[in-house]
């Protein structure tokens, strides 16, 4: 095993996929061999397989999308980098109706292997265009998958399945989780795509939680042990698909629910879960599921702004007490 | 009445001009150009498959057997044919919701797009696109998409594709005067000219974008003059003169397969119905609906080939018997073919 971040975890990922197979290639602004990726995640990548494989794009989202669609229904398999999470609202309908979409509009004459990588997240003062989270609108439109690794382990296995896989992926990075560390082994590795990880192992309760909410929910756990409360704490990694196996095989064995997302919470994710657990897993529940999402506003820029609206250790422990007595 | 030449596109002819005579230039621009008879003749055969084809479907709307609506190719059969009468079974197109005309220009087969307008399980996408969406991957037919627009960064894509594979393929991106106003025309193209990708961006200007004429919502005339926006060649033709649309076509994929860049030929058409099956398109004022009818692309070819004696007219109606019988055969097939099984539309979501 060695130790390596989370950005590093990604930037081995597509080497190793960019080495094993000649279709893969990368696509996106500023990626390339002249600033290697506003987050660092392409570096030194342009160097290695040349500034055709890693192409650096005009700023136009909804073209980088839609050129990443053609060559995916050619024969190749492009892995386009978003900048920032908030502006696959200018390719939306190139993701949602299109790349989503054209297998199933052409009876199966077509597979679309393209993955959609891009960083959500808030807690870096950049304001309401660079800070949301947004994967309850993909999580919603059928056809395609969607990622959210919380740990370089994570991060590495489930990218390289991405590229692997036949259909469009999703695949959601954090902008703070970029220089975290974790450990990796050293031989290659891939995590399938539908089934959570436990992040922790506890009786009293569980807390379902994505991308940094994971962290943070490891945090609140400390907290919550040293009261005698001890937390689950169940990490989808995809949530779509979703291993609703995990999550309810959790809630079976602690009856209490607490769903950590950073999107916004109408409609967000954590719905979608609670919903889920309520059809599926009524009769488990001893307490009313409880969802911890960042409030129903756009990302404010002034820190003490930022930090209120977004879910931390204090609101996730005040959710467990709430059920937990 | 449009004109061809704007102060704009007499530059580009001139512009055109210099990369002819430019000795640099490879000698194709100043060869002939030659059609054989066969291949004119097969240009005729498309071109009333289409037309025949389109005339049933209209038919087959009014006795119910089409779901939804349809958007009638007529009146612009010499676009699509003389386009692709350039490309090979490996190259790519897209379409759009008027795409039935590609479709068959591409080589589709008439009876598996019948059933697929008529929703039944033998249709190319197994009754899961309809009229809007026709496929036929295995001829290169990526696909018509019915959001105006998004099939040009597509065609883009396809033709990085062509580039990162390094073959000679080719790729024709087919839309519309509306659609030239979508981001997508102007981002997908700026990607194509900058990336020297292999694509002929062909405009097909029928004057109208669903009911909204072209001079109420662009403040230019001839959509080819954007060509100059992307540093690409902008070419405006007559659209109903199947021999022109194939010269410049030609040209334009030569260009494409030496790894030249994509080409800009805006076809000047008209659609003889209206948008789709329930407009009486009453917002085009009757002489000018007159005036484009006194042009059909097919009756002028017909007229033309019978000049040159390429055809007998004996020839030339039984060829059109041909193609009736044809699409007849593939009315049947679909009306006798059944729909998919209510099941089957939780099928294909993931590879």
């Amino acid at each position: 095993m060695r130790e390596i971040t989370y950005r590093d975890a990604l930037n081995e990922a597509l080497r190793e996929e960019m080495l094993r197979d000649k279709t893969v290639f990368l696509l996106g602004e500023d990626i390339g061999r002249y600033w290697e990726g506003a987050f660092k995640v392409t570096k030194n990548l342009a160097k290695e397989f040349g500034d055709e494989r890693v192409r650096d794009t005009p700023i136009s989202e909804s073209a980088i999308i839609g050129v990443a669609t053609g060559a995916a229904i050619t024969g190749m398999r492009p892995v386009a980098e978003i900048m920032f999470g908030d502006l696959t609202a200018l390719a939306m309908d190139q993701i949602a109706n299109q790349a989503a979409k054209l297998r199933y509009m052409f009876g199966g004459q077509t597979k679309v292997p393209l993955v959609i990588r891009t960083p959500f997240g808030a807690g870096v003062n950049i304001a309401s265009h660079h800070s949301q989270s947004l994967e309850a609108w993909f999580m919603h439109t059928s056809g395609l998958k969607v990622a959210m690794p919380s740990t370089p382990y994570d991060a590495k296995g489930l990218l390289k399945t991405a590229i692997r896989d036949d259909n469009p992926v999703m695949f959601f990075e954090h902008k703070l989780l970029y220089p975290i560390k974790g450990l990796i082994p050293e031989e290659e590795y891939t995590i399938p795509f539908g089934v959570a990880d436990v992040k922790k192992e506890g009786e009293d309760v569980t807390i379902v939680a994505t991308l940094y909410m994971v962290h943070k929910a490891l945090a609140a756990a400390k907290d919550l042990s040293e009261q005698g409360i001890e937390a689950e704490i169940v990490d989808p990694r995809t949530i779509v698909p979703l291993d609703k196996k995990a999550i309810i095989n959790s809630v079976k064995k602690t009856g209490r629910l607490v769903i950590v997302s950073e999107d916004c919470k109408t409609a967000g994710v954590s719905a979608e879960i609670a919903a889920m657990v309520a059809e599926e897993a009524l009769d488990y529940l001893d307490a009313p599921i409880k969802r911890v999402a960042e409030s129903d506003t756009p990302i404010p820029f002034s820190p003490p702004l930022e930090q209120f609206v977004i879910p931390n250790e204090k609101s996730i422990i005040k959710a467990v007490k709430e059920i937990v007595y | 009445m449009h004109k061809l030449t704007s102060p704009r596109t007499a530059f580009y002819k001139f512009y055109e001009k210099q990369i002819i005579e430019d000795p640099r230039n490879n000698s194709s621009r100043r060869k002939q150009l030659t059609l054989s008879k066969t291949e004119l003749v097969e240009m005729y055969r498309k071109m009333l498959e289409i037309h025949h084809f389109e005339e049933k479907v209209f038919d087959l709307y009014g006795q119910n057997l089409v779901p939804g609506t349809i958007h009638l190719y007529a009146g612009q059969e010499a676009v699509a044919v003389g386009v692709c009468a350039n490309l090979r079974k490996d190259d790519y197109i897209t379409s759009t919701h008027r795409g039935h005309g590609h479709c068959i220009a591409k080589g589709a087969r008439l009876d598996k797009t019948m059933a697929e307008i008529l929703g039944k399980k033998t249709g190319y996408c197994k009754g899961k696109g309809g009229s809007m969406h026709i496929a036929d991957f295995s001829i290169g037919m990526l696909g018509a998409t019915a959001v105006v627009g998004a099939g040009i960064p597509i065609a883009a894509g396809a033709g990085l594709s062509i580039k990162l594979r390094g073959t000679d393929q080719a790729v024709a991106c087919f839309f519309g005067d509306g659609a030239s106003n979508q981001g997508t025309f102007h981002e997908g193209i700026n990607m194509a000219s900058v990336w020297k990708l292999p694509v002929i961006f062909v405009c097909e200007n029928n004057l109208y974008a669903m009911g909204t004429r072209q001079s109420i919502v662009m403040a230019i005339e001839n959509i080819a003059d954007r060509a100059v926006a992307y540093g690409i060649p902008g070419v405006t033709v007559d659209g109903n003169d199947v021999v022109a649309v194939y010269e410049a076509t030609n040209k334009a994929v030569e260009r494409a397969r030496k790894g030249e860049g994509p080409t800009l030929i805006e076809c000047k058409t008209y659609r003889h119905k209206g948008h789709s099956r329930a407009d009486p398109a009453t917002y085009r004022a009757k002489e000018e609906v007159q005036e484009w009818l006194k042009k059909d692309p097919i009756t002028r070819f017909r007229a033309k080939l019978l000049e040159m004696k390429i055809l007998t007219e004996k020839e030339a109606d039984q060829i059109e018997q041909e193609t009736i019988k044809a699409v007849e055969d593939a009315v049947k097939f679909a009306i006798e073919s059944p729909y998919p099984a209510p099941e089957e539309a939780l099928e294909d979501v993931y590879a």
